[in-house]
C-alpha cells in the first residue's frame, strides 16, 4: 500500500486512536445549501452521469446527481450509511435492473455512451463494467471455474490454454496466484475471508471490464487482508476506472484520486482527494470528516 | 361399549367436584386470608381434580385394552381339552363363533352343547368385568382424590404439584411420535419374522416369480417360487422413475421459472394453483388415471400400432408424476429462495444472463437441497398407494416395457390383505414383509433426505 | 497491459476487443435466454393444465350426477293389495308388496307387453326403489290407501344414463343394455311427459346400494364425519401437547434430536405403512371392531400428528422471546408464562396446521382399506363403532364398479370431497391471513 499511503495527509492515518486534527475550517458553504460544491467534471471522462434520480417506488434514494469518472482514476464515494452511495453504483452497470421497485432517470454516459439508451443490453454493458460486492460471494465453484465464469459465459476465449492464461494472469493481478496456484480445484468457498474477496475481485478483471465498481469491497475483511486489497486497487487503477464506495474516510483518502461526498441521496461535494480532506468547502463534508456527524 | 362413556362422564363429574371441594378446603386451611397459601385455591382444586382423575383414566384404558384378550383367555381355559387341542387355527375358529353367539350373530352349523356354554360363561365373565370395571375405577378415583384432599395445607406447593403433573403429561403426548415409530416397526417385523420362517428371506429378496394366490392351497403353503417379490420392486421402481420423469423436469423449471423469472402477480397466482396439484387426494389421481388417462394411452397407443396394456406402468406412471410435481416444485423453490442474494448479484454484476445465471451459479448452489427434495420425492412415489392400485396391474409381469402391466409392492399389499385374512397364511404375512421392504427403503431415503436438506439450510444461515 | 495471450488487433483497444466478441455471442446467449425462459413457462403451463384437465375430467364426468331421470307413475293403492283385512297396523302396512303395485301399474300402462321376458325388461326401467318410495308415503298418510297416488320414482340407471346420452341407441341390439321394446316404452313415456330429470336427492340421503340409482354418499360421509371426529379430538390436544414440550420445554439433547428426527420421518412415511401399523396392533391386538370410524380416526391421528406437531412448533417459534420473557419477568412460572401468553398467540397457527393435517386426513384412502373401512356396507353408520366406509373409499368402490352410471357418482362424490377439501384450505389461509402477526 505505498501509493495509496503517500498520497494522503498523515493526520488522516490512525483515526480509530486518535481524533484527526480538525482541519482549518474553510468551509463555506451553509449546510442547508444542498447544490453540488467541487468540479463534477473531468477532461477525459469514462463515465459521464448527469442529472441522474433514482426511485425506490415513492422513496426518492438519489436526487439529481451529476459525477464523472475520469480515465485510469479511482474515484471514492462516503458518506453516512444510506445515503444513496450503493444505490448510485449500481446505477452505473445498472444493477438496479434487478430490483423491481426501483426507476432510474437521467444520463450515464459510457464512453460517450447512453448506458440507459433503449438499444443497450445489460449483459454487454455488465462485461465493460463489472461488480464487486461488499460481502465476499465467490460461486460454489472451484477456485478455477470462479475466475473463468466471466470469461466463459462471454464467450472471450476460443481454447482452454487461453482459459488457463487468464485465469493466471487474473488471479496475479488479484495478488492471489500465489496462494492458491496449487488449490485451483478447491472450492473457492473455502478460501478466507480476504482471500474470497481477492477472488471476486480477480473474477471481475478476468474478463477485462474498463470499469469495476466496488461496493465496501473491505468492510467484510481484517486490517490485513483490507491492505492487500487496497494495495490491488492502486495497481489496477492503471488500466481500469475504479468507483469504490467506502465507508472508511482512511481508505477513501488511500486509494482514490477523486472523494465524492453524499448525503441523504444529494452528492454534497466531490473534488480531488487531498483538497476534500484537507479543505472540505461544505459544512457537511466538514461535519462529516472531522467526525461531528455520520 | 356403551357403559364407557357413563363411565367417563361420572369421572369427569367427580373430577369437577374435587376440584370444587380442593378449593374449598385450599380456602379453609388458610383460614380464608389467600396470603398464607403457597399456591392460589385454584391450584389445589386443580391438584384433587387431576388425582381423581386422572389415575382412575388410566386404570379404564388399560382395563378395556386387556378385558377382551383376558376373557377370551379364560374361556378358551374352560373349553373341553379335545378342543384346545386343536391347534392354533382351529382354535381361532371356535373362538370367533363363541364370540358371534355371544353377539346373537348367526353360527356356522348348529352350535353344540359346550360352545353355547362357552358363550354363556363368556357373557357372565363380560358383565362381571363391567360390573368390576366401574367399582375399580370410581374406588381408584375416590382414593387418590381424597389422597390429594388430605394433603392440601397452606405450605404445600400445589402448583408446583400440578404443574409437573402436566409436564409428565407433556411428555407423554410427545413420546406418542416414538411410540408409533415402534409400533410400526414391531408390527411389520413380527409378522415379517413369521412370513420369513415360512419364505426364506433370500427367496423373497431374489425370487423372480411372485404369485401368492397359488400358496393358498394349504399343501402348497410357502411352496418355492412363489414370493419372489423380485418384479414387485421392479414394477414399482419402473412407475416411480416414470413419474420422476415427468416429475423432475417440470418440478424443478416451474421452480426456476416461479422463483427467478415470473413476476410476483404471476407467482401469487401460479405457485398455489400448483400446490392444488399436492393436495388433491391420491384416489382423485387413481380414477382419473384409470379412466382418462389409461383409456387414452392405449388408444393413442392402438393409432401408432403399438400394443399397450390397459393397465399399463405408463398411465400409472403419468399421473403419479403429475402428483409429485408439485412436491418437488414446492421444495425445490424453498431450497432456491434461501440461496443468498449475493450469489445472484456476483452473477448479474458481470454480465451472466439470467439462464446463465440459474444454470451456473444457482442450480450448482442449491443442488444438494434439490438432491434432497428429488428424495423425497421418490420416497413418496414409492409409497403412493392408490393411483397403483386403480391403474396399476396385479400380474407380476418383470418388464422394463412401459407399456406394458406392471405391479408394485403398495399394490400387492394392498390385494393381499383387503378381504378376508387369515393372519397364518404366508399369503398375508407376505403383506408384512413387504410393508417392511418399503417402510426401510422410504426411512433410507427419508433420513438420507432431510439430513441434506438440513444441512444445505444450515451453509446459508 | 493487454492480456498476454490475445494481443489487441491493430488500432483496437482491450476493451474494443472484448467488447466485439461479447457482441459476437449475444444473438447466441439471447436464443439461450428466451429458450431457457421458454422451458420455464412450459414446466408452469402443464404443471397448470394438468390441473385444468383433471378438473376438467372429473366435472364434465360428474356434474349430471347431481340429476337422475324419474318416472311419473299414477299408482292406484289398492286397498286388496296393500291392508286386505283393513287393520291399518303399521306392520302390515310396512311389510305389504308395494312393488307389486309397481308392476301392476306398468302392466297397465303398457297392456299390449305379454311374455315373462318382456314384463321383466318392462319391470327393469323402473328402480328397484320405487316401492319403498311409495311405502314411505303411505305410511306417512294411510288415508292415501284406495286413492291413486301420481308419484315420480328414480328410473333405472340405464334408462337414466340413456337419456342423459351414456350409452348408445343404436348398433346391434345384442350389444346394447337398453333393448329396442324398451327403447320404445321409453319414448313413449317420454312422449307423455313422464319421464324427467330432477335433483338427485337418493345421493345426497342414500348410503351405498348395489342400484346406482338408489345409491349416495350419506354413509361415506357420516362415515368419514365420525372418523374425521376421532382424529381431531385425539390428534389437536396430543398434537399442541407434543409440539409445547418439544419447542417450551425439552431440554435440547440425544433424546430430543431423536424425537425430533422421527417425526420428521414419520411425516414421510407412506400411509400405507400407518394401515399396517392399524390392522396389526388396533384390530389384532386390541381387537377394536373392523371397518369402525374409530379404528380410521386413530391411523388417521398417529398419520397427521407429525403434521400438527411440526406446524405446531413453527406456530410457537414465531411467538417473540421478549412476550415470554417479559411473563417471566412478572413472575409467573414458565408453564403460566407459556399457558397464559405463548399459547394464545400460537393457537391460530396451530389451527391452521391442524385444519391442514385434517384436509390431509379427509383425503386419504389407503390406511383405511388396510383396516376394512373398504366393504360394502348399505346403513348410514350412527357412531363411531358401526361398520362405515368414508368419503375416498367410497369413489375407490365406485370406481371399480362397472355401471355406466357409477362413473358419473364417483366423479359426483370427487367433486363433493374436493369441494370439502377446498373449503378447509380456505378456511386455513384465512385465518393465516387474520391472525397473521404483526411484530
Ligand atoms: N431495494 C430497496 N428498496 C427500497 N429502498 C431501498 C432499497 N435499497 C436501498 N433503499 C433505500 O435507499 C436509500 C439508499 O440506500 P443505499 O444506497 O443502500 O445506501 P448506502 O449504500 O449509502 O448505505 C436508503 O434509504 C435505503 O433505505
Ligand atoms: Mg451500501
Amino acid at each position: 500500500m505505498t501509493q495509496g499511503k503517500s498520497m494522503t495527509v498523515n493526520a488522516f492515518e490512525d483515526t480509530h486512536e486518535t481524533k484527526p486534527v480538525k482541519p482549518q475550517s474553510t468551509a463555506t458553504v451553509h449546510r442547508d445549501v444542498r447544490e453540488t460544491v467541487g468540479e463534477v467534471r473531468v477532461e477525459d471522462p469514462r463515465i459521464r452521469c448527469t442529472d441522474v434520480n433514482v426511485y425506490y417506488g415513492e422513496k426518492h434514494a438519489i436526487k439529481n446527481i451529476s459525477l464523472d469518472v475520469g480515465k485510469g482514476e479511482v474515484l471514492a464515494m462516503i458518506g453516512p450509511s444510506g445515503c444513496g452511495k450503493s444505490t448510485f453504483l449500481r446505477c452505473i452497470n445498472r444493477m438496479n435492473d434487478t430490483v423491481s421497485s426501483c426507476r432510474v432517470t437521467g444520463e450515464i454516459l459510457l464512453d460517450g455512451e447512453d448506458i440507459n439508451g433503449r438499444h443497450i443490453d445489460v449483459v454487454p454493458l455488465r462485461a465493460r463494467v463489472s461488480m464487486v460486492f461488499q460481502k465476499p460471494n465467490p460461486f460454489p465453484k472451484s477456485i478455477y471455474e470462479n475466475v473463468a465464469f466471466g470469461p466463459k459465459i462471454h464467450g472471450l476465449v476460443q481454447s482452454k490454454a487461453e482459459l488457463d492464461e487468464i485465469v493466471e494472469a487474473s488471479l496475479r493481478k488479484a495478488n492471489l496466484w500465489d496462494e492458491v496456484k496449487d488449490r485451483l480445484d478447491d472450492p473457492g468457498l473455502g478460501l478466507s475471508g480476504g482471500q474470497q474477496q481477492r477472488l471476486c475481485i480477480a473474477r471481475s478483471i478476468a474478463i477485462e471490464p474498463e470499469v469495476i465498481l466496488m461496493d465496501e469491497p473491505c468492510s467484510a475483511l481484517d486490517p490485513i487482508s483490507t491492505a492487500k486489497v487496497e494495495q490491488l486497487i492502486d495497481e489496477l487503477r492503471q488500466n481500469y476506472s475504479i468507483c469504490i464506495v467506502t465507508h472508511s474516510m482512511q481508505q477513501a483518502a488511500r486509494v482514490s484520486q477523486r472523494t465524492a461526498y453524499f448525503h441523504l441521496g444529494d452528492l454534497i461535494e466531490i473534488g480531488k482527494t487531498d483538497d476534500l480532506f484537507i479543505k472540505p468547502r461544505h459544512q457537511l463534508t466538514e461535519d462529516y470528516i472531522t467526525g461531528r456527524f455520520g | 361399549m356403551t357403559q364407557t362413556p357413563i363411565l367417563v362422564l361420572l369421572l369427569l363429574a367427580l373430577s369437577s367436584a374435587a376440584f370444587y371441594f380442593g378449593r374449598k378446603r385450599a380456602f379453609q386451611v388458610a383460614g380464608g386470608q389467600i396470603r398464607k397459601l403457597h399456591s392460589l385455591p385454584g391450584y389445589y382444586g386443580l391438584y384433587v381434580a387431576i388425582w381423581a382423575a386422572l389415575p382412575a383414566l388410566l386404570v379404564l384404558g388399560v382395563w378395556l385394552s386387556m378385558e377382551g384378550s383376558l376373557i377370551t383367555q379364560m374361556v378358551v381355559s374352560t373349553l373341553p381339552a379335545s378342543v384346545q387341542d386343536l391347534g392354533p387355527d382351529k382354535l381361532n375358529l371356535v373362538v370367533n363363533d363363541i364370540r358371534n353367539l355371544v353377539v346373537g350373530n348367526i353360527v356356522s352349523g348348529t352350535p353344540d352343547a359346550a360352545m353355547q356354554a362357552a358363550a354363556d360363561r363368556y357373557r357372565e365373565l363380560q358383565s362381571i368385568s363391567k360390573l368390576a370395571l366401574f367399582g375399580v375405577t370410581l374406588a381408584v378415583a375416590a382414593i387418590a382424590g381424597w389422597l390429594a384432599f388430605s394433603r392440601i395445607a397452606p405450605h404445600h406447593r400445589a402448583r408446583n404439584g400440578v404443574e409437573r403433573i402436566v409436564m409428565y403429561v407433556l411428555i407423554a403426548c410427545s413420546l406418542v411420535a416414538i411410540l408409533t415409530t415402534v409400533g410400526i416397526v414391531l408390527s411389520v417385523l413380527f409378522e415379517s419374522i413369521r412370513f420369513f420362517r415360512a419364505v426364506p428371506v433370500s427367496e423373497f429378496l431374489f425370487g423372480l416369480d411372485w404369485s401368492p394366490q397359488i400358496a393358498m392351497r394349504a399343501d402348497q403353503a410357502g411352496s418355492s417360487g412363489a414370493f419372489g417379490a423380485v418384479p414387485l420392486f421392479a414394477g414399482t421402481l419402473l412407475i416411480t422413475l416414470i413419474a420422476m420423469i415427468i416429475a423432475v423436469p417440470i418440478g424443478l423449471m416451474s421452480a426456476f421459472y416461479l422463483a427467478e423469472y415470473a413476476s410476483r402477480r404471476v407467482r401469487a397466482i401460479a405457485k398455489p394453483l400448483l400446490e392444488v396439484l399436492a393436495g388433491i387426494p391420491t384416489v382423485v389421481y387413481g380414477f382419473f388415471a384409470a379412466l382418462t388417462v389409461a383409456p387414452f394411452i392405449r388408444d393413442s397407443g392402438s393409432i401408432l400400432g403399438l400394443d399397450v396394456a390397459s393397465e399399463s406402468a405408463l398411465a400409472a406412471g403419468l399421473v403419479m408424476g403429475v402428483m409429485i410435481i408439485p412436491f418437488v416444485s414446492s421444495l425445490s423453490d424453498d431450497v432456491i429462495n434461501a440461496v443468498p442474494q449475493s450469489l445472484r448479484d456476483g452473477a448479474y454484476g458481470m454480465g451472466a444472463t439470467r439462464s446463465e445465471t440459474v444454470r451456473q451459479v444457482i442450480f450448482p448452489a442449491a443442488l444438494p437441497g434439490i438432491v434432497g427434495a428429488i428424495l423425497l420425492a421418490v420416497s413418496r412415489a414409492i409409497g403412493e398407494t392408490m393411483i397403483v392400485v386403480m391403474a396399476a396391474g396385479l400380474a407380476a409381469n418383470l418388464t422394463a416395457n412401459p407399456l406394458e402391466a406392471v405391479t408394485t409392492v403398495t399394490v400387492q399389499i394392498v390385494t393381499l390383505l383387503v378381504g378376508d385374512q387369515e393372519f397364518d397364511s404366508p399369503k398375508t404375512l407376505a403383506a408384512f414383509a413387504l410393508g417392511l421392504m418399503l417402510f426401510l427403503v422410504t426411512l433410507v431415503l427419508n433420513v438420507l433426505a432431510l439430513h441434506i436438506v438440513r444441512k444445505y439450510r444450515e451453509q446459508y444461515d | 497491459m493487454t492480456n498476454p495471450t490475445s494481443p489487441a488487433a491493430p488500432g483496437q483497444s482491450r476493451g474494443e476487443r472484448n467488447f466485439a466478441r461479447v457482441q459476437a455471442g449475444m444473438k447466441k446467449r439471447r436464443a439461450a435466454e428466451t429458450r431457457f425462459r421458454l422451458y420455464g413457462m412450459i414446466a408452469v403451463g402443464l404443471g397448470l393444465s394438468f390441473l385444468l384437465v383433471l378438473m376438467f375430467s372429473i366435472v364434465s364426468k360428474g356434474y349430471s350426477a347431481f340429476l337422475q331421470t324419474y318416472v311419473r307413475l299414477d299408482v292406484p293403492l289398492l286397498e286388496e293389495v296393500i291392508d286386505p283385512e283393513q287393520t291399518r297396523q303399521l306392520d302390515t302396512l310396512r311389510s305389504a308388496d308395494y312393488g307389486a303395485l309397481v308392476k301392476q301399474n306398468l302392466r297397465d300402462m303398457f297392456p299390449e307387453v305379454t311374455g315373462r321376458r318382456d314384463k321383466f325388461a318392462l319391470y327393469n326401467l323402473v328402480s328397484n326403489g320405487a316401492g319403498f318410495d311409495i311405502r314411505d308415503r303411505v305410511l306417512a298418510n294411510p288415508d292415501l290407501i284406495g286413492t291413486t297416488l301420481s308419484i315420480w320414482v328414480a328410473a333405472d340407471d340405464d334408462v337414466d344414463m340413456l337419456l342423459k346420452g351414456h350409452i348408445e341407441r343404436t348398433g346391434p341390439e345384442a350389444d346394447r343394455r337398453i333393448k329396442d321394446n324398451q327403447l320404445a316404452w321409453i319414448d313413449k313415456l317420454n312422449a307423455e311427459g313422464r319421464l324427467e330429470k330432477r335433483f338427485n336427492v337418493a345421493f345426497f340421503s342414500n348410503g351405498d346400494s348395489r342400484d346406482p340409482e338408489l345409491s349416495g354418499i350419506r354413509g361415506a360421509l357420516m362415515g368419514t364425519i365420525f372418523t374425521l371426529i376421532v382424529t381431531l379430538s385425539l390428534s389437536f390436544p396430543l398434537g399442541v401437547a407434543a409440539a409445547v414440550y418439544l419447542e417450551e420445554f425439552a431440554p435440547k439433547n440425544r433424546w430430543t434430536d431423536l424425537i425430533e428426527v422421527n417425526i420428521n420421518n414419520l411425516a414421510a412415511v407412506p400411509s400405507i405403512v400407518f394401515g399396517l401399523l392399524g390392522l396389526a396392533v388396533f384390530i389384532n391386538f386390541f381387537e377394536l371392531p373392523r371397518s369402525a370410524p374409530l379404528v380410521g380416526g386413530l391411523v388417521l391421528t398417529l398419520m397427521t400428528l407429525p403434521t400438527i406437531i411440526i406446524a405446531g412448533r413453527a406456530a410457537l417459534k414465531s411467538v417473540p422471546p421478549s412476550i415470554r420473557e417479559a411473563a417471566l419477568g412478572i413472575g409467573a412460572s414458565p408453564m403460566q408464562a407459556m399457558l397464559y401468553h405463548v399459547l394464545p398467540l400460537a393457537l391460530p397457527g396451530m389451527l391452521t396446521g391442524t385444519i391442514i393435517g385434517m384436509a390431509q386426513a379427509l383425503g386419504e384412502t389407503a390406511p383405511l382399506l388396510m383396516i376394512g373401512m373398504v366393504a360394502f356396507i348399505a346403513d348410514v353408520p350412527q357412531g363411531i363403532f358401526d361398520p362405515s366406509t368414508a368419503l375416498p373409499v367410497q369413489i375407490y368402490l365406485w370406481a371399480d364398479s362397472p355401471e355406466r352410471a357409477y362413473v358419473e357418482r364417483t366423479s359426483a362424490a370427487i367433486m363433493i370431497l374436493l369441494a370439502f377439501l377446498a373449503l378447509m384450505n380456505t378456511v386455513a389461509v384465512l385465518l393465516r391471513k387474520r391472525f397473521e402477526q404483526r411484530w
